[in-house]
């Protein structure tokens, strides 16, 4: 069975979530165990009852006089509770240890936006030209510990990536940290978690973890600018896609440098697009520019309604951007 | 045969007497409860300020006058509104109206004072989250002074009308009570806003 | 006719010729009038229970649409803003105008009946409370019929409440009913509190109250102390939203974290509130078919309280992923763990009452014994949150829904639809129908956990709560067409509960005075209660006055049929708050229309601020003034105007 994208309990990729998920496992095994014996309890408790029962058999039957007898119950059953009860606090400490503060050697920085609703992610490098963004798709390299600074764009969200470590929220006016370090290569899903508006629901993101060598391939291609249009179609189609989408985008390169909404310099280097709610192709893409209110009511991109011309300008256009 | 437990008491009061009766106790919940929202409103005030840079405190150094001498006028107001209840303990209803009319005067002086003191603050309402609470905070207890002012004026009217005496005289003490109340809450509001500044909180 | 000061009272049996004459000074007025002005606690108490009941059925209308947007993946059945609306009202319906109004209803109804009284301390505030919840239920729900319902969730978190992100009406219509219901919380609370200590019988002394006293005052006081953090939460708000002040807002120097402070502060003793009343019905309900006392009542009402004391330290723990230091992560997941032991106590309690008793299966009894599994399914996976790793990957998603769903399904609901079954007779005079109370017991507690159970794993396989719709291959598709099953199954249950109490309530088999042959003092009086509860006040001797003689704990016996007569006026005894020795005679309101007038003089106020025409709320304001001060305004019998009082020792009626 293939495990689920947003799954915690089958499996963990990360880090954090590999000192998290023996923790829900305990927990969980002890759930269980306790409600097992309780409705074991129970049931046979029950099973000792009169067979029909109602007013009359209630009335009929005597009392039970003797007081003190089953004080004993409370007793023990508080003791024998204490016993997992102080494992998993103590449980709890020692495994808050391990995944609550970034280590002090960590591999990189970046930072992370929520936005209403998909993910602004900027990547640093050693001098400032070395900073380039992108969105809804976070690559790291395999292995690092990974710091990620936290801001809330507008309303609070939460960045979870389960199979790498629990949720952090992002808030506006604070900075918090998360960190994710991936064990092996593969792309996680991650989510909002935080009720942040009608598209709460599609606000997902990817984190592709990668060996150092094709995240340094990936980091030098990112920092690239678009490249400039080589026939009068790209020219025609980059000249209204930097007027329209411009608006809202940015293309490194161009004119287009509105931060409204996702970087697209290299928007078809990405798996999904509006924030994993559809595959990256031209089909979608298509459809998504022409009406993105339909696949994702509420977006904050509006109907394109481009003419047929327009629209295949354009879409010849961005598939450069890769 | 088991003996059956019947309460036969002797003399009982009917209704009130002095400040023992359901009203007090009723006038008691409303204070805790309106002691926790004044607690909750300073909470914000703290918890708000501790989070935020310097300079969110639009008025570090806040003026000692006249919130100082307004201060001592409410806090005097509470013995006298004590004196006057001793009047009405003691049957004397000239002393009660007295004690009750200069409180109702105290109080109307505090309010105008403290309204004066919003109109010249050096920023508005919402200015940003300190200005907006010193005035949300501050609101709320000039609220709660309306309303003691209001329950003193009707006290002052009953007991013009003669209603109480000595035994029955619930509805003072427990007017009295809240008018306490509005004075003792005044000093938390009162210190947070005016004076710890000085001690270095959000400066 | 002015009363004097002091008088022995006079000692009698419950005659009929005093019944008639109590009759007479206690009965609610027929017709109309009686209906706007009544104060007797019981009128009140069914009030709010229907009134619950029908917004639990509202609330349960809207769960089951959500159920079918979500049965399968990519479901258009509501658009997402639908959507929002829909589960924001949900939850603000079930927790806010169902949870703790059902549960006072029931102590309304109860109490003084449990505590050997003739009414609530305060009867006037007692109507208030109800008028103004009802005023409140239906300004909460103004927005959402009209579209604009609140959109942001029950925890309404900022800055998406504020006007920025939710410029329409919606999320105003909530904050101000919020702080309108809050009036009615408070007012409950305090008068439950005064209530539970002075208005007991002699002898109720405070180790003899039931356990749901305990549970609803301890609730009541978490109430009193709590519900102003909410009130002000949403105040500040509708400020935000209405004057652009920055309580909330970072770009204005204010935190979007003190809501959530706020928030929690209350909402978590709240949860606490909306079970530990659910939970005395319980441990006073289930004694009753196992043919014995409870074990452990002083250890189960210690638990009670050190429950909410615990409680009131524990709100961090739904905020463990904003981004708070270590140092306050281990102290509120420590404390989260911890606070499972007094609440385990009335589990062993419950379970050891029944292995050491001889338990009757009838409806109520079902409902009261599957609610101990309920519990524990929803306490444990209350536990895994508590730890703070494994709640860093719980939170947010279906576990969390699943673990609110068995608190508030397992000890509430089912607590409560055992109650009804218990106390119905009390009530009405006439049985539930307990065949179908079979159907109904087994539709809801199989639906009730095949919609649920699984929701766990659903959480666990990463499904986010609050989402619209969810895509295919996420693994959740075949869990979330069974949980929308069984929440169709359950409604099926609640259905027939209610068919059984519409039926019953018309033909159901008469109810004697002890149907259950129960112990406690509501059960000595007829089914359904006169108006004036006791004809006399009854004396007790022990926590069972009704099974002393089998039981045989002690020598004394309680006095059911002689003690005060108080009939002279519409009277009641005070007591001691610790002993309950008798300590005052107290002259209890006649039937006012005083409450309704403040309630609507508080609706205009509301109603002007909600619109912005500041000029009816200012009307509604001196509206609520003038009510108050008609209500306020000393009783002519109480005043004492001869300056030569009666002498101490002279007898009341010479």
């Amino acid at each position: 069975m293939t495990r689920p994208p947003l799954d915690y309990l089958l499996g963990s990729d990360g880090v954090r979530a590999d000192a998290t998920l023996p923790l829900t496992w305990f927990t969980l095994a002890i759930s269980i165990i306790v409600c097992v014996i309780i409705a074991w309890l129970l049931w046979v408790g029950v099973r000792r009852a009169r067979a029909n029962g109602g007013a009359a058999e209630t009335v009929g039957t005597p009392l039970e006089p003797e007081q003190g007898r089953g004080l004993s119950w409370i007793t023990i059953g508080l003791a024998v509770s204490a016993v997992p009860l102080l494992a998993t606090l103590i449980w709890t400490m020692a495994a808050l240890g391990h995944v609550v503060g970034p280590p002090r050697r960590s591999g990189m920085t970046i930072d992370v936006t929520g936005h209403q609703w998909w993910w602004e992610v900027e990547y640093h490098g050693a001098n400032p030209s070395d900073t380039f963004a992108t969105a809804n798709e976070i690559h790291i390299p395999i292995g690092t510990p990974v710091v990620v600074r936290l801001h809330g764009g507008d309303v609070i969200h939460s960045f979870w990536v389960p199979a790498l470590a629990g949720k952090t929220d992002t808030i506006p006016g604070q900075q918090n940290i998360a960190w994710l370090q991936a064990d092996r290569p593969g792309i996680y899903r991650g989510q909002c978690t935080e009720f942040c508006g009608v598209e709460h629901a599609k606000m997902g993101f990817e984190v592709v973890a990668q060996p150092a060598n094709d995240f340094e391939h990936w980091r030098e291609a990112q920092l690239q600018t678009a490249p400039p249009p080589a026939t009068p179609q790209l020219i025609h189609g980059m000249q209204f896609t930097t007027f329209r989408c411009g608006l809202c985008h940015s293309i490194r390169g161009t004119d287009a440098a509105s931060h409204y909404g996702p970087d697209l310099t290299h928007l078809m280097s990405r798996r999904t697009i509006a924030a994993t709610t559809l595959p990256n192709n031209p089909g979608a893409l298509a459809g998504w520019i022409q009406a993105p209110q339909g696949m994702k009511p509420g977006t904050l991109m509006p109907d394109q309604h481009l003419s047929g011309a327009e629209l295949n300008d354009v879409l010849a256009y961005v598939e450069t951007l890769k | 045969m088991a003996e059956h437990a019947l309460a036969r008491p002797g003399q009982l009061a009917v209704g009130p007497i002095g400040r023992n009766g359901l009203g007090y106790w009723g006038v008691a919940m409303l204070i805790a409860t309106e002691a926790a929202l004044f607690g909750y409103l300073l909470f914000s005030y703290y918890y708000n300020g501790a989070t935020q840079p310097p300079g969110w405190i639009l008025e570090p150094a806040p003026k000692m006058f006249p919130a100082v001498p307004n201060t001592v006028l409410l806090l005097a107001s509470s013995g006298v509104v004590w004196w006057g209840e001793k009047g009405i303990e003691a049957g004397r209803r000239g002393q009660a109206l007295l004690g009750f009319g200069i409180t109702f005067l105290m109080g109307a002086i505090f309010a105008a004072v403290q309204i004066y003191e919003w109109l010249i603050k050096p920023f508005g309402f919402a200015a940003n989250s300190y200005s907006s609470l010193y005035f949300t905070t501050t609101a709320f207890h000039m609220a709660h002074v309306i309303a003691g002012l209001i329950i003193l004026a009707a006290l002052f009217g009953w007991t013009a009308l003669d209603y109480f005496s000595p035994r029955r005289r619930i509805v003072v003490s427990a007017g009295v009570l809240y008018w306490h109340f509005v004075d003792v809450v005044w000093v938390f509001v009162f210190t947070t806003y005016y004076l710890t500044p000085y001690l270095g909180f959000g400066t | 006719m002015r009363q004097p000061a002091y008088r022995t009272p006079r000692i009698g049996e419950s005659t009929p010729e005093l019944r008639a004459r109590l009759h007479a000074i206690w009965e609610t007025a027929p017709g109309w009038r009686g209906w706007l002005s009544t104060v007797d606690h019981k009128e009140i108490g069914l009030r709010y229970i229907v009134t619950a009941f029908i917004l639990l059925a509202v609330g349960g209308v809207e769960a089951l649409v959500i159920r079918l947007q979500l049965a399968g993946p990519d479901l258009h059945l509501l658009t997402p803003e639908q959507y929002n609306q829909f589960f924001s009202t949900h939850g603000m319906t079930m927790i806010f105008l169902y949870a703790l109004p059902i549960l006072s209803g029931f102590s309304n109804y109860l109490w003084p009946l449990v505590l050997g009284s003739r009414d609530m301390a305060f009867p006037r505030l007692n109507a208030f409370s109800y008028w103004v919840y009802l005023a409140a239920s239906i300004f909460l729900y103004s927005g959402f019929v009209i579209g604009a319902g609140p959109n942001d969730g029950w925890f309404n978190y900022v800055p998406f409440a504020e006007k920025d992100y939710n410029p329409g009406i919606n999320e105003d219509v909530y904050a101000l009913g919020m702080v309108l219901l809050g009036i009615s919380t408070t007012v409950g609370a305090a008068n439950f509190i005064v209530t539970a200590f002075k208005m007991r019988a002699p002898g109720m002394s405070i180790n003899r109250l039931p356990i749901l006293v305990w549970g609803t005052l301890t609730a009541n006081v978490a109430n009193l102390l709590v519900v102003p953090a909410v009130s002000l939460a949403f105040f500040l708000l509708w400020l935000d939203r209405q004057f652009g002040t920055g309580f909330y807002q970072p770009s204005a120097g204010g935190q979007p974290l003190l809501w959530q402070h706020l928030f929690w502060i209350f909402g978590h003793p709240w949860v606490y509130a909306i079970v530990l009343p659910a939970m005395g019905m319980v441990s006073d309900g289930l004694p009753v078919f196992c043919r014995r006392p409870l074990v452990g009542y002083s250890l189960v009402a210690l638990g009670t309280v050190a429950t909410m004391i615990l409680g009131f330290g524990v709100w961090v723990h739904h905020m463990f992923a904003t981004g708070l230091p270590a140092l306050s992560l281990s102290f509120f997941s420590g404390a989260s763990i911890i606070i499972t032991f007094p609440s385990a106590i009335a589990v062993f309690a419950w379970l050891a009452t029944i292995w050491t008793g001889r338990p009757v299966i009838t409806t109520a009894f079902l409902f009261f014994a599957s609610m101990i599994l309920l519990f524990v399914i929803g306490g444990v996976s209350g536990f895994m949150t508590a730890s703070v790793p494994v709640d860093w990957q719980l939170t947010d998603t279906y576990f969390v829904v699943a673990h609110i769903h068995y608190v508030l399904i397992g000890i509430n609901v089912f607590p409560v639809v055992g109650a009804t079954y218990f106390w119905f007779p009390k009530m009405t005079g006439r049985f539930l129908d307990e065949r179908l109370g079979r159907w109904n017991f087994w539709t809801m507690f199989v639906g009730f956990n095949l919609g649920f159970l699984p929701m766990h794993l659903t959480g666990l396989l990463g499904m986010p709560r609050r989402v619209w719709t969810y895509p295919e291959g996420m693994g959740w598709d075949t869990l979330n067409l069974i949980t929308s099953i069984g929440s169709f199954v359950f409604a099926i249950g609640v259905l027939i509960f209610f068919y059984n109490c519409w039926k019953s309530y018309r033909s159901g088999a008469p109810a004697g005075a002890n149907p259950w042959d129960a112990p406690t003092l509501e059960w000595s009086i007829p089914s359904p209660p006169p108006p004036y509860n006791f004809a006399v006040i009854p004396t007790l001797a022990s926590r069972h006055p009704l099974w002393e003689d089998r039981l045989d704990e002690s020598e004394a016996r309680s006095s059911l049929d002689r003690g005060m007569t108080l009939d002279e006026g519409k009277e009641t005894i005070i007591t001691t708050a610790m002993d309950a020795e008798p300590d005052r005679i107290v002259e209890m309101p006649e039937d006012s229309y005083a409450p309704l007038l403040l309630t609507i003089g508080l609706a205009v106020l509301f109603a002007g601020l909600l619109v912005k025409l500041w000029l009816v709320a200012g009307l509604g304001g001196v509206g609520c003034l003038a009510a108050l001060l008609l209500w306020l305004w000393p009783r002519q019998e109480m005043r004492e105007r001869s300056p030569e009082p009666r002498k101490i020792g002279e007898p009341a009626h010479g």
